[in-house]
């Protein structure tokens, strides 16, 4: 693969392999994993719910794939299909989306990035877990007596009247959950602003924090209203108040617009991450500053503040007043700009680079490609008339799982390839590894890019039946989503089988430039062994001696 | 139904050629630029490989003259998107004036739907071919959606609350009829036909079934017996030449008095009281049906003209350029 590999040599803050302590074996007793206030294990920790979700929400997507296999509703019952989309929607987006890349690698990550010895409030961040995991308990006690059938957007009246199913408590859940997401942000917030190493000015912050802090501002800011707007769908299904039901006096549109007020923002809580992530996986691996770096790291308060003031292209045809729909439509489309933005600057940081086609960048390049994809095709739905005729379509459907699932699920595994040598100590097996990330953005566009197309026909989401025409796409895309589970499995095992017989890592096996790689891996209770200083700007390769440029250079080195 | 590959549902309403031109558009521009990153990407990837594990590219930092290119053109493209979708969308809030105006009530789960000649039908909509047709929507229970893809038009049908969407189809045949606002368990199966006939088909269809009452007989004889003549036209509110008029209110604030205005006037008579009377018009909700409420609205739609009595000059006819 390369020409001269210069071996890996033991430099001042990288010792290789030292029996020195770290925070994996520190006290392996079980009781010092639940009561732990160390970031880097309670992210460990929500990396195992997270996966859990993942798994669980899986379950539920391949079987709304089999039933669609045909026309008919042979597989499940319509009320089971329906329990199945709905809980698949809440486990994946209140479950794992949105807690995914913030709340594993964010908790990981983010006090290393800022040369900080552990988060603001490292109590109350083992509390977010412990919240984290109640409204999860509550979610699947409602899941296993009987399951909820409401979508995951619980539109009244449906949800606060007519639902036959265990809708409060699934609200608790998700109401419980959110605070979570609340106290996790808070934390981020307060950490980036207060504990950055010195001389880490906001513009030499890696683009990760950036993002992380966009998000951040989103999830404290947003997550009351839904909060509010659950326990009032909760109190009109329990004590008859009539908010919403307009047999009481209630306003159906009501609900959502407080629902999209935070579930559009929401978005970019799970998107924004994946975009930082992103912008560290190609700096490292062009040995580049990202082209552009300071608009890149802007545009993401410009998504967070923006995406705030556009969640009526939800209700385009709702009943709402055409001039309302008008200001939502053209807001809708400033939002693109930023993201559009990011894009370019990422691609144009490529020129000239020094790229290294390691896993992690297989990821990044399949985002920005799927998030191209899924961006373009927000501009059909943020466009009235065409919205009219594709909303609640099949192209619905298509256009957010290219960014929630080719967007921030693509970003996710790339952070988490990218930082398992940091979080584990351990390489992961490259081959395999590229094998499932093709799988995955293979197995990817086919489940998706044909209900764009089924959409257009006409096919309404939520369909537990639908007319024959419409089968050969359905066929496809339950072809896809068949190779897209392999894809998932896949990393699942290698990157277990590496935790025991994967290569060691180096400190910085990458030959990266932010701080969380000037430590050794995986890293000391207290992160960093002195505290370190920041002098250069970020992605100052220059800086780097050849020795961790060499780092763990993957197939270089000899094996463990 | 057959198993070809088709891109664009069939073309039957005069929004139809209009959606999918828009539709091409952004397909050739999400094409474009889609295929432009992804074959950078690949490019640039593999033509600027790693040489050498310590090898440091120069840096390169932005370009102003760049940034601004990427974030203009774009918002160029964006725009002209905005006003040709919004150009559509507004036609799709203007219906005609002279469109045939038919009811339709959505309830779990099932479209029951009512012409203004009298005829009803469920889960099957028949219409002329090349007249305006007008849909007045509203829900029984909880949220439902009238959608003809073939028409490209689509509208929640709400409950407690009347929504207007319209159409002219422009080829005869069957088209399919689908409820795009998930509803509960049948959601799937709140489907049906929308049939574009030929106008004297459609003239022959109409009265082809033994007559139920139009809409407005329904509404005159309700009107009678549930006592509303009683009180309007004499001491209350005539409801003559009041639809569309500007009403004037205790309060001060003024609204137009449109299909939803008479409808919660109806349901919750004290929501707004009309300046120069008294609050004393009991509320009929719960005490009638959905279906009672439209035919109620579409008697007093009826009553363009002041009657014989006269008395209703209070209320001059407003210009309705607009029926939203």
């Amino acid at each position: 693969m390369t020409t001269d590999p210069i071996p890996a040599q033991p430099i001042d803050f990288d010792p290789v392999e030292s029996p020195r302590d770290n925070y994996l074996n520190v006290n392996y007793r079980i009781k010092s994993w639940l009561l732990t206030v160390d970031h880097k294990r309670i992210a460990i920790l929500y990396l195992l719910g997270i996966t859990f979700f993942f798994v669980i929400g899986g379950i539920f997507a391949l079987m709304i794939r089999l039933e669609l296999l045909t026309p008919r509703g042979d597989l499940l019952k319509a009320d089971t299909y329906n329990k199945m989309f709905t809980m698949h929607g809440i486990v994946m987006v209140f479950f794992f989306l949105i807690p995914s890349i913030p709340a594993v690698i964010g908790n990981f990550i983010v006090p290393m990035m800022v040369g900080a010895r552990d988060l603001a409030f490292p109590r109350l961040n083992l509390a977010s877990w412990y919240i984290y995991i109640l409204g999860g308990v509550f979610t699947m006690i409602a899941m296993v007596s009987g399951g909820v059938d409401t979508g995951w957007t619980f539109y009244t009246p449906y949800s606060s009247v007519y639902s036959n199913t265990h809708v409060a408590l699934t609200a608790i859940g998700i109401f419980v959950t959110g605070f979570s997401s609340i106290l996790t942000g808070l934390n981020f917030i307060v950490t980036i602003h207060k504990m950055r190493a010195p001389g880490l000015t906001w513009f030499r912050m890696p683009l990760f924090l950036w993002s992380i802090y966009a998000t951040s501002l989103i999830m404290v800011l947003g997550t009351p209203v839904v909060a509010i707007a659950i326990v009032l769908v909760g109190l009109e299904r329990l004590f008859n108040i009539g908010v919403f039901n307009p047999a009481l006096g209630g306003d159906p549109i009501l609900f959502q617009h407080l629902f999209w007020f935070y579930s559009h923002p929401a978005v970019y809580i799970m998107v924004l991450p994946s975009m930082g992530v992103v912008s560290e996986i190609i700096a490292t691996f062009t040995r580049r500053r990202i082209f552009g770096y300071k608009i890149v790291a802007l545009s993401s308060l410009a998504i967070a503040l923006i995406g705030f003031f556009v969640w009526g292209h939800h209700m385009f045809v709702s009943g709402q007043s055409l001039y309302a729909g008008m200001i939502f439509s053209f807001l809708s489309f400033f939002v693109a700009i930023p993201s559009a933005i990011k894009v370019f600057n990422w691609t144009a940081t490529l020129y000239k680079g020094s790229i290294l086609l390691a896993t992690p960048m297989y990821y990044a390049m399949g985002f920005i490609g799927l998030f191209t994809m899924g961006g373009l095709t927000g501009l059909f739905l943020a466009s009235l008339g065409m919205d009219v005729h594709v909303t609640d379509t099949y192209f619905i459907v298509a256009h957010f799982h290219y960014i929630m699932v080719g967007g921030a699920i693509m970003g996710y595994l790339g952070g988490i390839h990218y930082w398992w040598p940091k979080i584990t100590g351990r390489m992961y097996a490259e081959v395999p590894a590229k094998i499932a990330a093709f799988l995955i953005f293979i197995g990817f566009n086919l489940t998706f890019f044909p209900q764009f197309l089924v959409g257009y026909l006409g096919m309404p989401r939520r369909y537990h039946e639908y007319p024959p025409e419409f089968q050969v796409y359905n066929v496809m895309s339950t072809a896809g989503a068949s190779i897209l589970a392999v894809g998932y499995v896949i990393p699942l095992v290698y990157l277990l089988w590496s935790l025991k017989y994967g290569r060691r890592a180096t400190a910085n096996p990458w030959g990266a430039t932010t701080l969380e790689w000037q430590t050794p891996s995986p890293p000391p209770t207290e992160n960093f062994l002195e505290p370190p200083v920041v002098t250069h700007e970020a992605y100052d390769f220059s800086a780097l001696s050849p020795e961790v440029l060499a780092g763990h250079f993957p197939g270089s080195a000899s094996k463990a | 139904m057959d198993q070809r590959f088709q891109l664009l549902p069939d073309q039957a309403s005069t929004f139809a050629p209009r959606v999918d031109l828009l539709y091409l558009f952004l397909w050739s521009v999400t094409a474009f630029f889609t295929l432009l990153i992804f074959l950078l990407i690949v490019y640039l990837g593999l033509r600027y490989r790693r040489r050498s594990a310590t090898e440091v590219p120069t840096p390169m930092h932005g370009g102003t003259a760049l940034e601004i290119a990427w974030t203009v053109i774009p918002l160029i493209i964006v725009m002209v998107i905005f006003f040709w979708g919004a150009k559509i969308y507004f036609t799709f809030y203007s219906p005609p004036a002279d469109a045939i105006e038919i009811h339709v009530i959505g309830k779990q789960w099932m479209w029951k739907i009512q012409h203004p000649e009298g005829r009803r039908e469920i889960n099957e909509l028949h219409v002329p071919v090349g007249k305006a047709v007008k849909l007045v929507l509203s829900s029984q229970d909880v949220i439902h959606s009238f959608y003809v893809p073939a028409f490209r038009v689509k509208q929640d049908a709400v409950p407690g609350r009347y929504t207007v969407m319209w159409f002219k189809a422009t080829r005869v045949g069957e088209y399919h009829l689908f409820c795009a606002e998930y509803c509960g368990t049948e959601h799937s199966r709140m489907v049906g036909k929308v049939i574009v006939m030929e106008p004297d088909a459609y003239q022959a269809w109409l009265v082809g079934s033994p007559a139920d009452q139009s809409p407005v007989v329904a509404g005159e004889k309700l009107f009678k017996t549930l006592g509303c003549v009683a009180c309007h036209a004499v001491q209350a509110p005539t409801m003559a030449g009041l639809y569309m008029s500007q009403q004037k209110f205790t309060d001060g604030s003024t609204v137009v008095a449109d299909d939803n205005y008479l409808r919660e006037s109806i349901l919750d008579s004290t929501a707004k009281i009309v300046e120069g009377y008294q609050p004393v018009m009991p509320s009929y909700r719960n005490q009638i049906s959905e279906e009672q409420v439209m035919q109620l609205v579409s008697y007093i739609k009826s009553l363009k003209n002041p009657p014989r009595e006269g008395g209703s000059t209070q209320f001059p006819a407003a210009p309705a350029p607009s029926q939203r």
